[in-house]
């Protein structure tokens, strides 16, 4: 129903090292795609059968204003946010990678979009601003195991290089996602199996969010999960 | 980079405090034409801190002659919607840098991007 979009040449020439589409890109996509009624704040079906939404829960569809995407890389996640919910909310992408944010105007342009690009550090530099405001929150996080010594570059490693138990870079974001959303807002998260996802939905509930796995997919000898998080 | 982004970048150099809004320093401005949209810029209003938008329209020197604080029942008057949509969509800075407002670290705009990524140590 709704297309993969275009993408700038991710992996390919001034985009090398940039991180090119793969599963876990496609899996986070047709997770969004699956929740396409509820991220549209669709008012219809209300009390309907929608597994994932309880009655208390079903007042609060509301249209997204504020989206933001850590680690945007080509662009293509939230270029197909921006599919689903529309043109009436700000699109914000953050990169570490400057080839990234530049990959990710050029995607935003081929889709006729207006995603805004900014290379920081995680969510560094929109707090305290954006503190309450996001209404859907997206995160492809590195999260392959590798020795810690491989966290923290700014080049394509840090598309994948999670440190250990491919941990270290969602949980330093983990302590944001209750600031940053807003009462509605929604959290989704790529994770591997050896990411420990049963744990994470734990940590997160610590701090007052619900979180459960919406899809999961083998691809290759990874097992992806997408989690969603809302606060209580 | 668009002013609507601007207006929430607040400067995380260690030790600051009053690190919004972010001086803005622009070397090369483009004015682009964009669909108006006035459901968006309705909705985008109440996210904004108003008086760094008016502060940074006039860095730009695309003041507009926009009100220094919010007029009530402005989605209804759609000539201001007009202008307001003009300045946080249509003027770009493309090169230039923004300066933190206490430290007076500069962090660049390059090619229509802000880079606010800070060295270690900083």
């Amino acid at each position: 129903m709704y297309p993969t979009p275009l993408y700038a040449p991710a992996g390919c020439d001034a985009f090398a090292d940039v991180y090119e589409p793969a599963e876990d890109s496609f899996l986070l996509m047709d997770a969004l795609e699956k929740d396409a009624e509820r991220l549209k704040g669709s008012r219809k079906n209300k009390v309907d059968k929608q597994p994932f939404i309880n009655e208390a829960r079903c007042v609060s569809l509301i249209r997204p204003s504020v989206c933001l995407e850590v680690g945007s890389g080509s662009g293509v996640v939230s270029a197909f946010l921006a599919s689903v919910v529309g043109p009436e909310a700000l699109y914000l992408c953050t990169d570490v990678n400057p080839a990234a944010a530049q990959c990710t105007l050029q995607t935003s342009h081929r889709n006729h979009l207006q995603l805004q690009p900014v290379i920081t550090d995680l969510v560094q530099c929109l707090q305290p601003r954006l503190n309450g405001k996001v209404d859907v929150l997206v995160f492809n996080p590195p999260y392959v195991i590798t020795p810690s010594e491989e966290v923290g570059s700014r080049g394509i490693e840090a598309s994948w290089a999670g440190g250990i138990r491919g941990r270290e870079v969602m949980d330093r974001v983990f302590p944001m996602i209750p600031q940053l959303l807003s009462d509605h807002g929604l959290f989704y998260l790529v994770t591997v199996s050896e990411n420990d996802p049963e744990e994470i939905v734990d940590v997160l509930g610590k701090s007052g969010l619900n979180g459960e796995v919406c899809l999961t997919r083998q691809a290759g000898r990874e097992r992806l999960s997408i989690l969603r998080f809302s606060k209580s | 980079m668009k002013l609507l982004t601007h207006n929430m970048l607040t400067s995380h150099v260690k030790g600051v405090t009053k690190g919004y809004p972010l001086i803005i320093k622009a070397t090369e401005v483009k004015v682009n034409e964009l669909e108006f949209n006035s459901q968006f810029v309705s909705r985008m209003i109440p996210k904004l801190e108003w008086s760094a938008l008016i502060q940074a329209a006039e860095w730009l020197g695309h003041s507009q002659d926009l009100p220094s604080t919010l007029i009530p029942d402005y989605e209804n008057d759609e000539e201001f919607l007009r202008k307001v949509h003009r300045i946080l969509l249509e003027v770009e800075v493309l090169e230039g840098c923004l300066q933190c407002p206490e430290s007076g670290r500069e962090f660049p705009i390059s090619k229509g991007v802000p880079n606010m990524l800070l060295n270690e140590g900083e």
